[in-house]
């Protein structure tokens, strides 16, 4: 591997020693191996001191009131959202706070309806007109996204009349791009994808993907949920017009989450949700809506989460974003000589090499069957070890389908994860077979 | 004996494995026969349920397809054990027992006659300590219950003519 230095023990033990949820044991004693990082990450001491020290010093409502707290209140408030933006490599006005990643796509789809609407109408300004759908143009997802990032998309085609495509997913978990440039073609007006699959772990071909849809002049919707907490994310640089990703993956709380939007593109779009906080002038008859990204910020904020998020995303980038995709690398190697036990089979990648990007091709995290035994028993037999792991869809049936599977269990690891800790879920799963008398 | 252990009770693995009454199969002509697909959105799991119900009101047969863990499949074929031949009120009382079992955190129901009656089932007790299992458990009974409605045995044995399958 060509990948910059991974942490040291003595980095790793430090970086553990933040997390206070580390050091507890479940089931009867047993040391918790927490493996589930992909559904929500634990949280460092300073995430948690962020959020009671807003609330113990600062707490106001931002972006109003003359006096004091609501003025270190707004600063705190926007000093997270430069922290986030410029995590991701992207300005700060670009960034948009919402209460989670679902939120920020459902924001996308729901300007895109209403931009659809208010054409109908004849209402809306020119530069809207870029968001509208109807029949005959085409939204193109894959086949491996969270329904998060599909059941929003279904629901804009068929409300307006727009037709669903898909890019499918081949046999090692990898989006099958040998139709791409019949699948995204001059009717598609939206290509939206996951960075990194929370199944299968694998990193999309940004660029390629990216490529295709400016070829065809098609708006790109990255859903980055699973790489801003694992990899370098560098936003302007992979060119997407959209991203959005959530706090909680990211060690930060929960009820947060990020929309990043192209100045231009957000310039252009109407408001998703309206009331206060998001406008200029009201009268009785109509309002004239703030500049992004208050514009999309109606009512009052998840204030103390969004500084939460910004230490969260200071963290991350003090210990290196570089330093935390090779540490992660590692344990995805580590993890995937799980093929090696009898009756265990990998969904997705099995191997973890270089994309061209200089960066891992896949992330830590790993789902798997157990030949005879149900996820949900593998998933139990781990849990009884005091080894954390997701069962069932992930949240993904489409790409279950796609494997001929109902459910897996999936390790994931995040930067506090040791070699150790996947060794130890390693020798569990060892034993699953046995427990159930599966030979 | 670990949580674990009692969870998974040697009765339910082989039930697990040696299912009773799988594969689905047409009831016998003049008789009630309801089915129900219940399926577990946050794990996938799912059961196709088929329930015959003699001219005298009690179950002939129960017939069904699924996927799942092996706790819902255990429990769906322990319980196609325990409601063959029985009358609506015993098919009642057995689904309230086994309810109250499941909601006794590990505890069970502490009357002999209670068990007995549950009798196989009663091996379910360790899941209830588990409460993102109990639903694995519970599923086999939310079809039995709503194909017996279907069916219009329950209504039957109220008193109520069934209904006609336009009407259901």
């Amino acid at each position: 591997m060509t990948i910059a230095t991974a942490l040291s023990a003595t980095e790793l033990a430090a970086v553990r020693a933040d997390f206070p949820l580390l050091a507890r044991t479940v089931r009867g004693g047993r040391p918790l191996v927490y493996l589930d990082s992909a559904a929500t990450s634990q949280k460092p001491q300073v995430v948690l001191d962020a959020e009671v020290d807003f609330y113990e010093q600062r707490n106001a409502a931002v972006h109003r009131g003359a006096h004091q707290l609501a003025e270190e209140a707004t600063e705190a408030f926007e000093d997270a959202r430069a922290a986030v933006a410029g995590f991701v490599g992207a300005d700060v006005g670009e960034i948009v706070w919402t209460s989670g990643a679902t939120a920020a796509i459902n924001l996308v789809s729901a300007a895109m309806l209403g931009s659809t609407l208010d054409a109908a109408l004849g209402r809306g300004s020119d530069a809207s007109r870029r968001f509208v759908l109807g029949p005959g143009d085409e939204i193109v997802v894959t086949e491996a996204e969270h329904h998060a990032n599909l059941v929003p998309w279904q629901e804009l085609s068929a409300r307006t009349g727009a037709t669903l495509r898909w890019l499918r997913v081949s046999d090692d978990g990898r989006l099958d791009l040998s139709d791409l440039d019949e699948v995204v073609n001059e009717r598609t007006k939206v290509l939206a994808f996951a960075h990194v699959s929370n199944v299968t772990g694998a990193v999309a071909p940004v660029a390629t993907l990216v490529a295709a849809a400016r070829r065809v002049g098609a708006l790109t919707v990255l859903d980055a949920c699973q790489s801003v907490p694992h990899l370098p994310v560098d936003l302007h640089a992979l060119d997407v017009d959209f991203a959005v990703f959530s706090g909680h993956k990211m060690l930060g709380p929960t009820g947060v989450g990020a929309l990043y939007g192209r100045r231009e593109l957000l310039e252009a779009m109407p408001p998703a949700t309206t009331g206060g906080s998001m406008v200029e002038i009201v009268t009785m008859e109509r309002t004239t809506f703030s500049p992004p990204p208050q514009r999309f910020e109606a009512g009052t904020q998840m204030v103390a989460q969004a500084v939460g998020m910004g230490v969260a995303a200071q963290w991350l980038g003090e210990l290196g974003m570089q330093a935390v995709a090779a540490h992660e690398a590692e344990l995805a190697a580590e993890m995937l000589k799980i093929a090696d036990i009898p009756g265990v089979r990998v969904i997705g990648p099995s191997t973890v090499g270089v994309g061209p990007d200089g960066l891992p091709d896949r992330v830590a995290a790993v789902s798997f069957v157990v030949d005879g035994v149900h996820a949900h028993d593998v998933g139990q037999v781990l849990d009884d070890a005091g080894i954390a792991v997701r069962v069932g869809h992930h949240c993904a049936q489409p790409l279950h389908r796609r494997f001929g599977v109902a459910a897996t269990a999936r390790a994931s690891a995040s930067v506090y994860t040791t070699v150790e800790e996947i060794v130890a879920f390693r020798e569990a799963l060892t034993g699953v077979r046995a427990f159930f008398s599966v030979d | 004996m670990s949580s674990l252990e009692q969870m998974y009770q040697q009765v339910i693995l082989d039930h697990a494995k040696h299912p009773v009454g799988r594969g689905l199969v047409d009831a016998p002509a003049g008789h009630l026969a309801g089915e129900s697909h219940q399926i577990n959105p946050t794990c996938g799991d799912e059961v196709t349920l088929r329930v015959a119900v003699r001219p005298d009101g009690h179950v002939d047969t129960v017939t069904w397809e699924g996927q799942g863990c092996s706790i819902s499949q255990a429990s769906v074929s322990v319980m196609t054990s325990l409601v063959t031949d029985a009358s609506m009120a015993e098919v009642a009382r057995l689904d309230a027992l086994f309810h109250d079992l499941m909601g006794s955190r590990g505890k069970g129901l502490g009357s002999d006659d209670a068990e007995d009656a549950l009798g196989d089932a009663t091996a379910f007790t360790g899941v209830s300590q588990y409460p993102a299992r109990i639903k694995c458990a519970l599923l086999g009974w939310a079809a039995l219950k709503d194909s017996l409605a279907r069916s219009g045995a329950l209504a039957a044995a109220q008193g109520s003519p069934p209904q006609t399958k336009e009407e259901a």
